[in-house]
């Protein structure tokens, strides 16, 4: 049953009961943190609640409450993509000089044992893929978990977190080959 | 004319990951396979690539299934919380 209001008033009383499930679903599968995903969803009541005089009952209260933590979700991709001294991903590639754009030597693929794809289905496998993506810097982590896991479109991506579509390429191609190197030196060539 | 078709290992990666998400264009495809004749180390970086897109998969299965939810005791500390703030 679709419990959102459709009228032009707003009932804050009942926004907790009615959409913080709805709303944290949303925040957890952008920012894979349930410490993160709980305030931005209390941001986003309180952000509500300042603001209750601009709704207009042109969309649900559901909607509106989404627009307002979409608006949170970009302010957090900002916070992490412009934090001084966090860990850069590791490249692969030379990045300038007559080598540009050629493998480095300690990232150059390695051949995996035989036994990889009898292992794939492992839930230890899944739990070392899991530890690596941890590994990534953190705006590294969203794009790549929310292209890959959630499997959103790139559009979709791009708007969410205002990036352009070359942006979005290039992290997921950097989160994919450090990914993969990590993948290998603790699980395939183990 | 060899200059046009020649990327380098970086750029052929990058292709070779759009493919996995079936989002390359036809020249990428087309410059990216060229690549992959001459160059070993991204041809297993090709090959390599596919297991790791099975693996994020089935990661990505397991992972839809759960649909995450908010204890009653977060509730409530939010709804005191939120007290508070009117």
């Amino acid at each position: 049953m679709d419990k959102t209001n459709t009228s032009n008033t707003l009932s804050p009383n009942k926004w907790i009961d009615d959409y913080a499930d709805y709303l944290f679903n949303y925040a957890i599968t952008r920012v894979n943190n349930s410490d993160i995903a709980k305030d931005l969803v209390q941001e986003t009541f309180f952000a509500g609640l300042k603001s209750a005089k601009n709704f207009q009952g042109k969309s649900t209260e559901r909607t509106w409450l989404v627009s307002i933590l979409k608006r949170k979700v970009i302010d957090y991709y900002r916070k992490i993509n412009s934090k001084k001294g966090q860990a850069e991903v590791r490249m692969s590639f030379y990045d300038d000089g007559e080598n540009e754009g050629n493998w480095i030597e300690e990232h150059v693929p390695q051949s995996w044992t035989s036994e990889v794809e009898k292992n794939i289905e492992n839930n230890e496998l899944k739990s070392q893929l899991d530890q690596c993506i941890d590994k990534l810097p953190e705006k590294y982590a969203m794009v790549f978990r929310m292209k890959t896991i959630h499997e959103f479109d790139t559009k979709e991506i791009c708007k969410e977190l205002n990036i352009t579509p070359s942006n979005l390429w290039v992290i997921i191609h950097r989160a994919r080959t450090q990914l993969r190197n990590c993948m290998e030196k603790n699980w395939f060539n183990k | 004319m060899f200059k046009k078709i020649k990327i380098t290992c970086d750029k052929a990666t990058t292709y070779c990951d759009k493919v996995q998400y079936g989002e390359a264009s036809v020249k990428e495809i087309i410059l990216l396979n060229i690549h992959l004749l001459t160059c070993k180390i991204c041809h297993l970086y090709s090959k390599q690539n596919k297991t790791m897109s099975r693996i994020y998969k089935l990661k990505s299965n397991s992972c839809q299934i759960k649909n995450e939810c908010l204890t009653s005791r977060d509730k409530q500390e939010l709804k005191k919380k939120f007290k508070q703030f009117k």
